[in-house]
């Protein structure tokens, strides 16, 4: 046992022990904030049959986008996902499932699956196509629907620095759904840009504390930008 | 004359408020950021997960760790904030945000909106978009009053699948401003040079029309 060191040095390390139809939490917010290492590892390792829990799929060719190439997807759980042909493709075929969920039922679902709480009551999409065969139930006059909340056999989660530990804090809006997906997952990897000495971190910012990680690795990061809009250009 | 776009994003911004948070949708909405009233001081929230928007950067300022909610380059405005996902819809679910605007397909005389989903087409999803309308005080709607083949998107019930149900406060179109409440549009501005008559041919659902209706200060 290593104790509280949960670090790993190789991403077959990483992604140890996921197999085929295996539910992954993602954290990342278009291709802002998405651990680039763990999906190219998820690539290579060849698993298939994934259900995939992120809000968007990356785009042609990087991020979650490079999952679809292969066919590795069988399902994703996301809030929009608008931006890749291949995906487009690959759900016109029949070849991919999807279940849209709106992003804010999206975040809550996977905070209160890391919280233990197996359902909540939200009023967002009551009354739309998305509270087809769900509860609804009234609280103070107000129609609200129960939404089940999502675990995954894995997490994989960008971070900016982290410890050894898996104490970690992430970059501006590199956050996004990346603290709630480490909650949430049975085995939680988190790949980071820089590993910091235990203390370096001040304990009262921690975004993420430690106990929910499980491995943690340092990544090389191409961080691309999706649309870059300058104030020059307006 | 109907409204161009960067006049409804103008009539918009006319109704922001001194002090208050607001979320602004992709398209018209984000424009009015640009015309927010002298004097008065409003703070962007972008449900990614910042409050606080501040101007597009410079090439020296681009940050890939930087975006809004359209995954576009931001900056963070001073006094902003940046929080996860799950915080960012807690303040929109639980009502903290005090105005949302947001573009639409149609929106019907009970406040109901469609904006996300045309059957038969690609459907790529309601990011926000729901949350948004179930959770904001205030939510206006920015759209053309009719599509480019003439017929009317202010509805006496929408006929795409909705985004939410009776939570349209008010509807600015390129040809007038108009609230929605007991089950009808209640016509309060028209565009200047727009008259009556052509808001009325253009709105299918039930319209309130007063004896005169001024023209908007844009």
């Amino acid at each position: 046992m290593a104790g509280f060191n949960k670090v790993v040095h190789s991403y077959a390390e990483a992604m140890a022990g996921l197999e085929n139809n295996m539910t992954i939490i993602a954290g990342g917010f278009g291709l802002c904030g998405i651990p680039e290492g763990l999906i190219a590892q998820i690539k290579t390792m060849g698993t298939t049959g994934l259900t995939v829990v992120s809000n968007n799929c990356g785009v042609d060719g990087f991020g979650l986008g490079l999952l679809l190439e292969q066919k590795q997807i069988k399902k994703m759980i996301s809030s929009y996902v608008g931006e890749n042909a291949l995906f487009e493709q690959q759900l016109l075929n029949g070849e991919l499932e999807v279940e849209l969920t709106p992003q804010g039922t999206l975040a809550e679902k996977m905070r209160a699956g890391g919280a233990g709480i197996p359902a909540f009551y939200t009023a967002t999409g009551y009354g739309t196509p998305v509270s087809e065969g769900k509860e609804v139930r009234e609280f103070n006059g107000r129609p609200y629907i129960m939404e089940e909340s999502i675990t995954g056999d894995f997490a994989i989660v960008k971070a900016w620095k982290a410890d050894r530990y898996g104490n970690c804090v992430y970059r501006h809006t590199a956050q996004n759904f990346n603290p709630m997906a480490a909650t949430a997952g049975k085995i939680t990897v988190l790949e980071v840009e820089e590993l910091v000495e235990p203390g370096e971190l001040s304990p009262s910012q921690i975004h993420t504390p430690g106990i929910y990680v499980d491995r943690v690795i340092v990544g090389q990061f191409e961080k691309r930008i999706e649309r870059k809009v300058l104030s020059s250009s307006l | 004359m109907a409204l161009n776009r960067e006049q409804i994003a103008k009539r918009v911004a006319q109704e922001f408020c001194d002090g208050d948070y607001i979320n602004l949708g992709i398209g018209i909405p984000t424009l009015a950021a640009n015309y927010v009233p002298k004097g008065i001081e409003v703070m962007l929230q972008s449900e990614n997960g910042l409050l606080g928007m501040g101007a597009y950067p410079t090439e020296e300022q681009v940050d890939a760790d930087m975006i809004n909610a359209g995954k576009e380059t931001v900056t963070a405005a001073t006094g902003a904030s940046i929080f996860s996902s799950a915080e960012s819809f807690a303040m929109i679910r639980g009502g903290h945000v005090d105005l949302t605007v947001l573009g639409a397909f149609e929106v019907d005389s009970q406040g109901n909106i469609a904006s996300w989903m045309i059957p038969g087409k690609l459907i790529k999803g309601m990011g926000g978009a729901m949350d948004l309308v179930a959770g904001a005080r205030n939510i206006i709607v920015t759209m053309t009053h009719a599509d480019k083949h003439g017929n009317s998107k202010l509805l006496e019930a929408c006929t795409l699948p909705l985004t939410g149900v009776n939570c349209i406060n008010r509807i600015i179109t390129d040809l007038a401003v108009l609230e929605v409440k007991d089950g009808a549009f209640h016509l309060l501005e028209r565009a200047p040079g727009v008259s009556v008559e052509e808001i009325v041919s253009k709105t299918a659902g039930k319209l309130i029309v007063k004896e005169t209706t001024p023209e908007m200060q844009v």
